[in-house]
This record gives C-alpha cells, sequence and structure tokens, in this order.
C-alpha cells in the first residue's frame, strides 16, 4: 500500500530490533507503505551514521528527506501524521494519554535494562538479581494492563495501542530468554493477565507481519556474544 | 478554567519538578504547591506515584501524572492558555523535540551527574570529556530548533526552552561543583546567550531555584552518598 503521493518513506531497521519492530508494527496499524532498508549494525552504513549521527541506532524514519529517530517519538510521529488512517495509537484523552506515555516509559527505562541485563549479566548471581528487577517490572505492568485496558483486549482497548506496541515488540526476545535461560518473564501463574494479552497481541495483523520467531533473536544473541568476546 | 483543582508535589531543588513549576508559570495556572521531604514521602506522593515514588507529580481533579516530560505535555494539550503552544504545532518539529528532550535525560543529566560523583581525577576528567561533547552536541540542537530565533522554540519559550529551563540552576552551578563553566560564550555561545536570556525572563526568575542553595545542596548530597557507601563498605568488611 503507497504512502500517499508523492510521500517518500524509509525505515532503516533490522528484523531482531524490537525497536525497529515497534515503529514496523506502527506502521502497520496504520496501513501505511514504506521502504523497509535492513541495516548490519556490525558494519553500519553511511545512510544510518548521517541520518542518526547523535546514536548511530536503528529504527531511524526518513520521511520525505526528513530523519526522526527514536522508536517511541517515531510512533507518535508516524500516529500524528497518519491520524485519519488505520486505528489511533494513542488515546485521544489527555490524561490516557500521559497515562500511555508513563507506561511505555516504565518498559523503556526499567523493563528494557532488566531482561537485557538477564543476557548480558556475567555471573549467575548477576542474572538472578536482573530476572528480580525483571518479574518487578512485569508485577507493575500487570496493574498497568487492568488500568488501561479497562476490561478490553489489549492497553489501547479494543484496538492494538501505544503500549501494546512498546511491550509488544519484546515479546520474541521473551521467548529467545525462555529458550536461553529457562526464564518465563511472561509467566501464566504469575502475571496471567499479560500472558491471555501476549496470545491476543501475538495474533494481531500487525504484530504476525513483523515479529519474527523467537529462534532468530536467539541466533542474534548468539552473534553478538561471539563479537563482543572476539573485542575482548 | 472553573473548577480545576491543580496540586504539584515537588522539592524545591529538583530540575524536573523545575520543569513543571516553568510549564505551570508560563501557563498562568494556579495550583497548590507541595512540598516534599524526599527522607520522609508523604502518604499522597506514595499513593499517587506508586511506581516510581519521586517528584515531580501533578494532580489534576484528583488524577496522578507522574514524569516531568509528560507532565508539561499533558498540561500543555489540557490548557492551551494565553501562551503560545509550548510544543511545536509541526509534527515533525514536535518529534525533534522530544528527541533532544529524551537526549537532555539520558544524556545530559546522566552525565553531569557522573561527573559530579566521580571519584579519581582521571575518572572526573573522562566524564567531563564526555558532558562537554554532550553540551557540544545541544548547541546543534538549538542551532536547528531555533533557526536563528532566540529560543529553541522560536520567538517564544517553547517546550525545549522548559526541559532545558528547569536544569538551570544545576548546569549554572557546574563551575563551582565541577569546576567547568558549561555554557562558556566561547565554546557555546548560542547556549550560553539562550542561558542568560532565558534566566532573566519574569517567569524564569519566579520559578528557578537559587543557584548558591543548589550548589549548597549537591555538595551535602555528595556528602551524604559518600558518607552510605563508606558506612556500606564498613559493614561488609
Amino acid at each position: 500500500m503507497a504512502a500517499g503521493k508523492g510521500e517518500d518513506l524509509k525505515l532503516l531497521g533490522l528484523d531482531e530490533s524490537p525497536f525497529a519492530a515497534r515503529v514496523r508494527m506502527a506502521l502497520s496499524v496504520k496501513g501505511v507503505g514504506y521502504e523497509y532498508i535492513v541495516q548490519d549494525l556490525f558494519n553500519k552504513s553511511e545512510l544510518l551514521l548521517r541520518s542518526n549521527p547523535v546514536h548511530k541506532k536503528v529504527p531511524v524514519l526518513i520521511h520525505n528527506g526528513n530523519t526522526i529517530c527514536e522508536s517511541l517519538v517515531i510512533v507518535q510521529y508516524v500516529d500524528e501524521v497518519w491520524a485519519g488512517m488505520g486505528t489511533s495509537i494513542l488515546p485521544a484523552d489527555p490524561y490516557k494519554r500521559a497515562v500511555a506515555r508513563f507506561w511505555a516509559a516504565f518498559i523503556d527505562d526499567k523493563l528494557f535494562p532488566a531482561w537485557v541485563g538477564i543476557m548480558r549479566a556475567a555471573t549467575e548471581e548477576e542474572r538472578a538479581e536482573k530476572v528480580k528487577e525483571t518479574f518487578a517490572a512485569i508485577e507493575h505492568l500487570e496493574k498497568a494492563f487492568v488500568e488501561c485496558s479497562n476490561g478490553k483486549a489489549f492497553f489501547g482497548g479494543d484496538s492494538v495501542g501505544y503500549v501494546d506496541l512498546a511491550l509488544g515488540c519484546f515479546l520474541f526476545w521473551f521467548g529467545a530468554v525462555h529458550k536461553m535461560f529457562g526464564v518465563e518473564i511472561i509467566d501464566a501463574s504469575k502475571s496471567p493477565l499479560l500472558a491471555a494479552w501476549a496470545g491476543r497481541f501475538g495474533e494481531t495483523s500487525a504484530a504476525a507481519e513483523v515479529l519474527p520467531e523467537p529462534d532468530k533473536a536467539v541466533e542474534y544473541a548468539m552473534k553478538l556474544r561471539a563479537k563482543r568476546a572476539a573485542a575482548k | 478554567m472553573a473548577g480545576d483543582e491543580l496540586k504539584l508535589l515537588g522539592h524545591w531543588a529538583s530540575e524536573w519538578a523545575c520543569r513543571v513549576r516553568l510549564a505551570l508559570q508560563l501557563k498562568g495556572l494556579t495550583y497548590e504547591y507541595l512540598e516534599e521531604d524526599l527522607d520522609n514521602k508523604s502518604e499522597l506522593l506514595l499513593m499517587s506515584n506508586p511506581v516510581h515514588k519521586k517528584v515531580p507529580v501533578l494532580i489534576h481533579n484528583g488524577k496522578p501524572i507522574c514524569e516531568s516530560m509528560i507532565i508539561v505535555q499533558y498540561i500543555d494539550e489540557v490548557f492551551p492558555g494565553a501562551s503560545p503552544s509550548l510544543l511545536p504545532s509541526d509534527p515533525y518539529e514536535r518529534a525533534a523535540a522530544r528527541f533532544w528532550t529524551t537526549y537532555m535525560d539520558d544524556k545530559l543529566v546522566v552525565t553531569w551527574i557522573q561527573t559530579f560523583f566521580a571519584k579519581t581525577i582521571e575518572e572526573k576528567a573522562e566524564r567531563m570529556k564526555q558532558l562537554l561533547a554532550v553540551v557540544d552536541t545541544l548547541e546543534g540542537a538549538l542551532e536547528e530548533c531555533s533557526k536563528g530565533k532566540p529560543f529553541f522554540g522560536g520567538d517564544s519559550v517553547g517546550y525545549l526552552d522548559v526541559m532545558l529551563g528547569g536544569l538551570l540552576s544545576w548546569l549554572h552551578g557546574t563551575e563551582a561543583l565541577c569546576g567547568v563553566d558549561l555554557f562558556n560564550a566561547t565554546r557555546t555561545p548560542l547556549l550560553s546567550a539562550w542561558a542568560e536570556r532565558f534566566g532573566a525572563l519574569d517567569d524564569a526568575k519566579a520559578v528557578l531555584p537559587d543557584i548558591g542553595r543548589v550548589i549548597e545542596f549537591a555538595k551535602m548530597w555528595r556528602a551524604q552518598m559518600a558518607a552510605t557507601e563508606a558506612a556500606t563498605a564498613d559493614t561488609k568488611n
């Protein structure tokens, strides 16, 4: 589906990046077409370095020559620019919008470093600590789901919203963590609402279109580990 | 707006609370300010921000909003008010404003704290180098966003001015606390001029804490942290 007459829309990303997945799912929700340019983060392209000189990271959205960086910033941009298309990602009500922004920030500031820490831990002790932190964050998000969903299927209500995308993009990595370390981050016995939500989210067209299999993430994690070991 | 009840839970030295007070001041909004004792947090704070237990928290008609970036956007959306919009109207400029705020929080503040708490001369020198690089990047951001006008927001104060402005007393304290003039007129002329201009605004003067007070507070904080670390080290031995 074309982005629109005269629209030039490119996304720099890679399949294994959950942050790029966030943006790709947002574009899917909006039904907006774009050129997906897969990046090699071990050998960064001129285009990437030029488009995101500050962080040199993916995802980067390039819209009519303008670059937008940081996944949550990009998702809000996409929601605002293509406001008439697909479904709304951020809530219409300003208070609900503030709550959605709060939980998305929590996911990036608290949950992300915790689960990444499980993978990067140097000792078993450190790993156990990170697992504890991850479960603590998940416990907060289980309550957040009650607050945001209001009895409906998603954090966003009837349709996938901002917090759904913020958390949903990690699901294939949670699968990888389970395969690699035996830790079930969203455990049905501990966080039943989130477990049910994860099932539903996985079945949405946005998730089905974009999220890779956990095995792909496992492979990438191994590659990263090998590169880090070689660098020492 | 009649029937709007606004309470702000804050701390006089908190740069995050300062951002919110600037926004409320610029919008000409009336609110009840509650100074928190961060060593003895109020029931209201713990109830209103159970996840982080931090200030600032804005309570609007009984509903809490947390995180300075989020609160300021909320204020801007709910109270379009007399002053122009804090956030730009153009989505691309809005994205840039949000990007640079995240940069300020993740890079400027974090690196500043690392510099301030650096233990060895080598560490301090390394962190200082990183801090100055961050400030150089922000100089570029100001050039890009202001397009030759006095503020990040253009002719008038905008979102980024508020986000950086809230940090101003702490940033001015850097010379006394870390031995470097952060917004040096030679190295970062735009930021230096902006800091003076922003600080001279009546709205800023009404809200920004006294730099001397902030310096004393920071020194006390550092001493407290050192004492806690020493005590913890003792108990481990």
